[in-house]
């Protein structure tokens, strides 16, 4: 019989004493679910570039995960200012985070590169002054 | 390997949950970047880094390490300690450098 599970967390940017802790959340729950390591490593790596992002840039935003028998779909919506050239956004090391972002070690420019790296299907969707759509497949 | 030795040879001062130091360390990594970290760092590695607020424990946490080194003489934040504690992740210090603290670990866990 096939199973299927969805979860949505909110994010508040700006506040980051709490970076990090949706995605603890988020592993502890699918590790509950009996998702396999290499997975939850991958799945945790996408949750808190994730999560980082909508913190360091945007307002507000929301993590949304389905696991199904066959995946896990995230897919994370901002209400940030969006991203202009997708493709720079992508490349590693471009970041347009400030001084005091990096003086905590994020900022470097890897996030988007990363969550790509852990996807099987990877996919941004964006409008300026509007946010930000990351659709991250990963196969189970 | 595991952190009650670590401790002992490299004379590290811990900072929270002494009683979890017996757990195996496999490995370790060096950095200050949160997102290297995240990408390269495996469960069971102690972190060595020279980051000291609380962002810290979250990575290790989703990291599953058996501990973070503070080098270069780094206290952890107040928030560190207490997310630290709260979260069973040990907090170690040393005046050592980095890469002092990585050789003389490397060499630890593969002698």
């Amino acid at each position: 019989m096939s199973q299927k599970y969805e979860f949505s967390f909110p994010v508040e940017g700006e506040n980051f004493d709490d970076a990090g802790k949706v995605s603890v959340e988020i592993k502890r729950l699918l590790k509950g679910l009996g998702i396999t390591s290499d997975i939850l490593r991958r799945t945790a790596i996408a949750t808190y570039e994730s999560e980082v992002n909508i913190i360091s840039y945007a307002r507000q935003g929301n993590i949304n995960i389905r696991v199904t028998d066959d995946n896990i779909l995230i897919n994370i919506q901002d209400s940030g200012p969006g991203i202009t050239d997708i493709e720079q956004a992508m490349r590693q090391g471009y970041s347009t985070a400030d001084d005091r972002i990096r003086e905590m070690g994020f900022g470097a420019g890897m996030g988007l590169f990363n969550i790509k790296n852990c996807s099987d299907s990877f996919e941004i969707l964006s409008e300026v002054n509007k946010g930000t759509l990351l659709k991250i497949l990963i196969n189970r | 390997m595991n952190l009650t030795l670590l401790a002992e040879k490299l004379n590290l001062m811990v900072r929270c949950n002494g009683n979890r130091l017996g757990r195996e360390v496999s490995g370790g990594y060096v950095g200050d970047l949160l997102s290297d970290v995240m990408t390269n760092s495996r469960k069971d590695d102690v972190w060595i880094t020279c980051q000291s607020h609380q962002n810290i424990v979250a990575v290790s946490v989703l990291k599953e390490h058996a501990g973070i080194i503070l080098v270069l003489g780094k206290e952890p934040d107040k928030d560190t300690l207490e997310k630290a504690s709260r979260e069973g992740i040990p907090l170690l210090v040393t005046k050592l450098s980095g890469f002092e603290a990585a050789g003389r670990i490397y060499n630890l866990i593969n002698a």
